[in-house]
């Protein structure tokens, strides 16, 4: 397991008429962001990526410190050191898979592309083309890609959603790896209550754009308890 | 078929490549600022760009005179550095070029509109820097509707008759295009070697629009 990493998540956005408003500080390997659909968990992904800046606030990651309206600070996104997974447009469609997994490795840094490859199993994927994967193959080949940026946090958007129950239970089992083998913490947005408690130790659960809990996966979600 | 033929032939094909080629960057930008950048003016713009597609060819070619001939505001210019544009190659390729981009930057417009963003913030994500993204993610994938674009402002630039006699003139061997000369020997009773010119504008142009029609209709993934 990877050292839990101090993460700043002081936000407030406004778009239209949804208002996001989430203030926690958390020390955590992987932080589960918790909601159903439109909770605005992808608004706070796209802050902490740079893809979107909030009104105010601050975000840091492991002393990092990515945004801060008070300080001015609004870090590009290429600067922000996050690997980002969407869920909907997983790979580049128009490169092959190794020219995928090696987009951002020239960062520096990098873990070794065949431990990277061997956790993940993409081995025989390497020399195809991305518009040929199955859905499986290419949310791996997008884990390995963002892996091999060197991230200092993995940004997974529903990592699972499009993946059949088999499938979903195999890409788990890689996500516990990553975490643990290569010691890549994660924020990642579910809204699958197994998926949470398997993958992280931390949860923050979101409705309509405000927190209703944070803390530890086995306080905030117990086996058995309320949600279960 | 005699040499004036396929002269005319050649240099129209090579005229409308220079003029493809020299739209390109422009158009390419223009496309790009449309699609993806909000600014003040920018629906004047998109009239300015969209308005040879509308007004008279000839009065674009007149236009074009004011503009690059000997007392036109650029003209001048042109002439300290010992540039003629008016009635030799260049003009033909001007009024080429000015008459086609409307068609490649509309068409290159609604390539870069269908190209998903998340896949150019993916890249920036991973280090990429705006350029980087520009040339390995949006240019690629709105790849197909460029080149259809082009392909479709080349074959404008094929066909391009009003703005070309009036910028460029019709001196056989020096501007003389096929639809200029298919005039002139229409006009001058020769129907055989007008026919033959027509045959070959509408045998290229056939071709360059099926190919575009090709590469749009089987745009993929990118978007």
């Amino acid at each position: 397991m990877p050292n839990p990493i101090p993460i700043t998540l002081d936000v407030s956005a406004r778009l239209g008429a949804f208002r996001l408003e989430i203030h926690e500080r958390i020390t955590a390997t992987a932080v589960a962001l918790f909601g159903p659909s439109g909770a605005g968990k992808t608004t706070i992904l796209d802050t902490i990526a740079g893809f979107r800046s909030p009104d105010r606030g601050e975000i840091e990651i492991d002393q990092h410190l990515l945004f801060s309206s008070e300080r001015g600070v609004d870090l590009p996104s290429r600067e922000r050191r996050v690997g980002y997974v969407p869920q909907d447009v997983a790979v580049f469609p128009h490169l092959g898979v190794r020219a995928n997994v090696m987009y951002g490795a020239s960062r520096g840094s990098a873990p070794p592309l065949e431990r990277v490859v061997k956790i993940l199993e993409i081995d025989d994927l390497l020399e195809r083309r991305a518009a040929g994967l199955s859905g499986g193959e290419r949310q791996r080949v997008a884990l390995a890609r963002a892996i091999m940026s060197s991230p200092e946090l993995l940004l997974l958007d529903e990592p699972l959603t499009a993946l059949d129950v088999p499938l979903r239970r195999t890409v788990i089992s890689y996500l516990r790896r990553i975490r643990d083998e290569l010691g890549v913490p994660i924020l990642y947005v579910s809204h699958d209550l197994d998926e949470v408690r398997l993958v992280a130790d931390w949860v923050v659960s979101i409705v309509d754009g405000a927190v209703t809990a944070s803390g530890p996966v086995a306080d905030v979600m117990p086996v058995g308890g309320p949600g279960a | 078929m005699n040499l004036d033929v396929w002269w005319v032939t050649g240099f129209t094909i090579v005229a409308a490549l220079s003029a493809t080629v020299l739209m390109a960057g422009p158009g390419i930008g223009l496309a790009w600022l449309l699609a993806r950048r909000e600014f003040p003016f920018k629906s004047m713009l998109e009239v300015a760009i969209t308005l040879p597609l509308v007004v008279p060819p000839v009065a674009t070619g007149l236009l074009l005179l004011l503009l690059v001939g000997h007392r036109g505001p650029i003209g001048r210019l042109l002439d300290v550095v010992g540039i003629e544009v008016v009635f030799t190659w260049k003009a033909v390729v001007l009024a080429m070029a000015v008459m086609g981009l409307p068609l490649l930057v509309r068409t290159a417009r609604a390539g870069f509109e269908q190209v998903n963003p998340r896949y150019e913030q993916v890249a920036s994500s991973l280090g990429a820097g705006p350029g980087r993204v520009f040339l390995t993610m949006t240019l690629p994938l709105a790849g197909r509707s460029i080149v259809a674009g082009a392909i479709l402002a080349f074959a404008r630039a094929l066909g391009e008759f009003g703005a070309t006699i009036m910028v460029a003139g019709n001196i056989p061997g020096r501007t003389r295009t096929l639809a200029v000369a298919i005039y002139g020997y229409a006009e001058t009773g020769q129907d055989a070697a007008a026919a033959r010119l027509l045959i070959i504008s509408v045998a290229v142009a056939f071709v360059a629009l099926w190919f575009s029609n090709r590469l749009l209709r089987d745009r993929p993934v990118a978007a």
